[in-house]
C-alpha cells in the first residue's frame, strides 16, 4: 500500500530505484488518491493516462503547454485548445522520465489569489474545503498537500507559487527571473512570469528546480545558472545573516497568528546559528502594490491581445470580423482578465503612459535598489508569505482590491526579479502559515539551505489534519 | 482620476472587448477603484530615476539567422476554429 499523503518525491524515487514498487503501481496510487479526494477538492482540470515508464509522476499548472493535452489557463477562451508542441519545461521533465498526472486548476490566466477566478470553478483547501487553496496556482498546491501528486509545477507573477504553498502548507519556489524557460507557457506579464516547483520538502523542491532550470535558446530572457543546484544537507546556519524587513513583517492586515508563527520560526533560525537583524524596505512595500497593478495589467493587455478567435481556442458567432473579435473576447474572458486588460489598455494609452506605466517602471527601479542595498548587509530576508491563513471561499470575490492585497508581501521581491521560497512554519487556527525567504538573484542554493534547516527544526507535518 | 462611461467604452473598443451593459456598470466602478489605488505611484518624485523594464542585466541576445524546422501546416492549423485550405478562415471585413 503506497501512502501518497506521506510519500516525498525523494522517497518515491528510492522505492522505484530499488524496484520495491513499479512505475505503474506508483502512478496508479496517485490516480486512486485523485479518485478518492478530487471530487471534493477540484485540484485537476484534466487527468492523463499513465504514459508508461518508471519515472515519478508530476502535476502541472494548466498554464503550462503540453503537447496533445488540453491547456486552458483556467479560461473559457482556451476551451478545447490542445497544444501541438511541448513547453521547454515539459520537454525537460520528460527527458528525466517524469510522467504527467494531469493539469491543475488556476485562476484564469494566473490572475488571482484563490482559484476563484477559474472559469472551471474553484479548488478547495485540503486543510478545510470551505476555504481557498490560494492562487493562482491553488490546484497544484492543493494537489501536493492532499497527496494527489508528489510534486508539481506552478507559475508565479506576483505570488502565485509562494502564496498557495503558504495556504496549503507546502514548499514552493519562485525562482530568480530568467532561470526557467517560459517557452510554451501561457503568458500573463512577461517581465515577471516565472515557472517554479511546488513540493512537500525543500529537498524535493530543489531537485525539481534542478531539472527545469537553465538557459533555453527559445526563451531569450533565460540565462545559464551561475552555479549548479545543490541539494541541501546541513541543519545549521552559522555565519548566515538574516534580515527582517519591518514593513513586510508589521504590515497592516497581518494576522496575529501568522505573525506569531513567523516570529517563532525566526527565533529557530537564530538557534540554528544565523545572525538576525531588523531592516527596512520603506518604499517597496508601500508602493509595490500600485506598481504591480500597473505593470502587470499593461503587459497582460498586450499578451492577451492574441486571443481573438482566429487561430485557436474559443470563437463566438458573428457575421463580421471586428464583431467576431469583440464578442469572442467578451464571452471568452472572465471578469478578472477583462479588468486587467482594461486597466492595462488605459494605462498604456496616449496621454496616460508617462503618468502610469512610465512612472510604475521607475518605482520598480526604486524597489530593486532598496532590495539590492539590503543584500549588502544580509544574505536573506524573511517575512510571512501571506498576511492571512487560507480565507473562506467567497470572502474576497466581490472586492478586487481586497483580493489584490493577498499578495502584498510577495509582490515587492517579484518586482525586483528575486527568488523566494515558501516554507511552512506552523499553524494558526488549525491552518498552515508560510514563511518566505527572499534572497539576491541566483541565491536559490542559500534559500534551499536555510529552508531545509528550518523545515527540520520546525518539524511541520504537511499532511492536512483532517486527512491524517 | 475617474473614467467616465464614454472613456470606458473607448478603452473597451481599443481592447476589442464588446462589454455588455451589466459589465459596463460593474466593471466601470471597479476600474475607478483600481485606478485610484494605482495612482499612488504618482506620489513619488522620480524624475531622476531610470525606468526598469526587465529585472536582469541582460541585453540584446542575438541568434544566427538560419532557417530551422517549423510547424507543419496541418499542425499549425490544428486548433483553428475554422479552416479553408491552408488558411485560417474568419468572417469578412467590417468597419475597424
Amino acid at each position: 500500500m503506497i501512502d501518497t499523503l506521506r510519500l516525498t518525491a525523494e522517497a518515491a524515487k528510492g522505492l522505484l530505484d530499488s524496484r520495491e514498487i513499479s512505475g505503474a503501481e506508483l502512478f496508479a496510487a496517485y490516480r486512486a488518491a485523485i479518485d478518492d479526494r478530487d471530487d471534493e477538492l477540484h485540484c485537476y482540470l484534466h487527468l492523463c493516462d499513465d504514459p508508461g515508464g518508471d519515472g515519478l509522476p508530476i502535476a502541472l499548472k494548466d498554464v503550462i503547454g503540453t503537447k496533445g493535452i488540453p491547456t486552458t489557463a483556467g479560461s473559457k477562451i482556451l476551451e478545447g485548445y490542445i497544444p501541438v508542441y511541448d513547453s521547454t519545461v515539459v520537454e525537460r521533465l520528460k527527458m528525466h522520465g517524469l510522467r504527467i498526472l494531469g493539469k491543475t486548476n488556476t485562476d484564469e490566466f494566473a490572475m488571482g489569489s484563490s482559484t476563484e477566478n477559474s472559469a472551471y470553478g474553484p479548488s478547495h483547501n485540503p486543510w478545510d474545503p470551505s476555504r481557498v487553496p490560494g492562487g493562482s496556482g491553488g490546484g497544484s498546491a492543493a494537489a501536493v498537500s492532499a497527496g494527489l501528486a508528489p510534486w508539481a509545477l506552478g507559475s508565479d507573477t506576483g505570488g502565485s507559487i509562494k502564496q498557495p504553498s503558504a495556504l496549503c502548507g507546502n514548499v514552493g519556489l519562485r525562482p530568480t527571473y530568467g532561470t526557467v524557460s517560459r517557452y510554451g507557457i501561457v503568458a500573463f506579464a512577461s517581465s515577471l512570469d516565472q515557472v517554479g516547483p511546488v513540493a512537500r520538502t525543500v529537498r524535493d523542491c530543489a531537485y525539481l528546480y534542478s531539472i527545469i532550470a537553465g538557459r533555453d535558446e527559445r526563451d531569450t530572457t533565460t540565462v545559464e545558472l551561475p552555479h549548479p543546484v545543490e541539494l541541501p544537507q546541513a541543519a545549521e546556519l552559522r555565519g548566515l545573516r538574516v534580515g527582517v524587513p519591518k514593513e513586510l513583517n508589521e504590515a497592516e492586515g497581518i494576522e496575529p497568528g501568522v505573525s506569531a508563527a513567523v516570529r517563532a520560526a525566526i527565533a529557530k533560525l537564530e538557534e540554528l546559528g544565523a545572525e538576525v537583524g531588523e531592516c527596512s524596505l520603506p518604499l517597496s512595500v508601500e508602493h509595490g502594490m500600485a506598481c504591480y497593478y500597473l505593470i502587470t495589467p499593461a503587459e497582460a493587455s498586450s499578451n492577451l491581445a492574441r486571443y481573438d478567435g482566429v487561430r485557436y481556442g474559443f470563437r463566438a458567432d458573428a457575421d463580421e470580423r471586428l464583431e467576431m473579435y469583440e464578442r469572442t473576447r467578451d464571452e471568452g474572458f472572465g471578469d478578472e482578465p477583462k479588468r486587467r486588460i482594461m486597466v492595462g489598455t488605459y494605462a498604456l494609452s496616449a496621454g496616460y503612459y508617462d503618468a502610469y506605466y512610465g512612472q510604475a517602471q521607475k518605482v520598480r527601479t526604486v524597489i530593486k535598489r532598496e532590495h539590492d542595498a539590503l543584500f549588502e548587509t544580509f544574505d536573506v530576508l524573511v517575512s510571512p508569505t501571506s498576511p492571512t491563513v487560507a480565507f473562506p471561499l467567497g470572502a474576497r470575490t466581490a472586492d478586487p482590491i481586497a483580493m489584490y492585497l493577498s499578495d502584498l508581501l510577495t509582490i515587492p521581491s517579484c518586482m525586483a526579479g528575486l527568488p523566494g521560497l515558501n516554507v511552512p512554519c506552523g499553524l494558526s487556527e488549525g491552518l498552515p502559515v508560510g514563511l518566505q525567504l527572499i534572497g539576491p538573484q541566483f541565491s536559490e542554493n542559500t534559500l534551499f539551505r536555510i529552508g531545509h534547516a528550518l523545515e527540520l527544526a520546525v518539524g511541520f507535518d504537511p499532511v492536512p489534519e483532517r486527512l491524517r | 482620476m475617474a473614467i467616465d462611461r464614454e472613456q470606458l467604452l473607448k478603452v473597451a473598443h481599443l481592447a476589442r472587448l464588446e462589454l455588455r451593459e451589466d459589465e459596463v456598470e460593474r466593471l466601470g466602478g471597479q476600474l475607478n477603484d483600481i485606478l485610484e489605488a494605482v495612482s499612488k505611484v504618482s506620489e513619488l518624485d522620480l524624475s531622476d530615476v531610470p525606468p526598469t523594464a526587465h529585472p536582469l542585466d541582460v541585453v540584446n541576445v542575438w541568434g544566427e539567422d538560419e532557417p530551422r524546422p517549423c510547424l507543419p501546416v496541418d499542425e499549425a492549423l490544428a486548433n483553428a476554429p475554422e479552416r479553408e485550405g491552408n488558411f485560417f478562415k474568419v468572417p469578412p471585413g467590417g468597419a475597424a
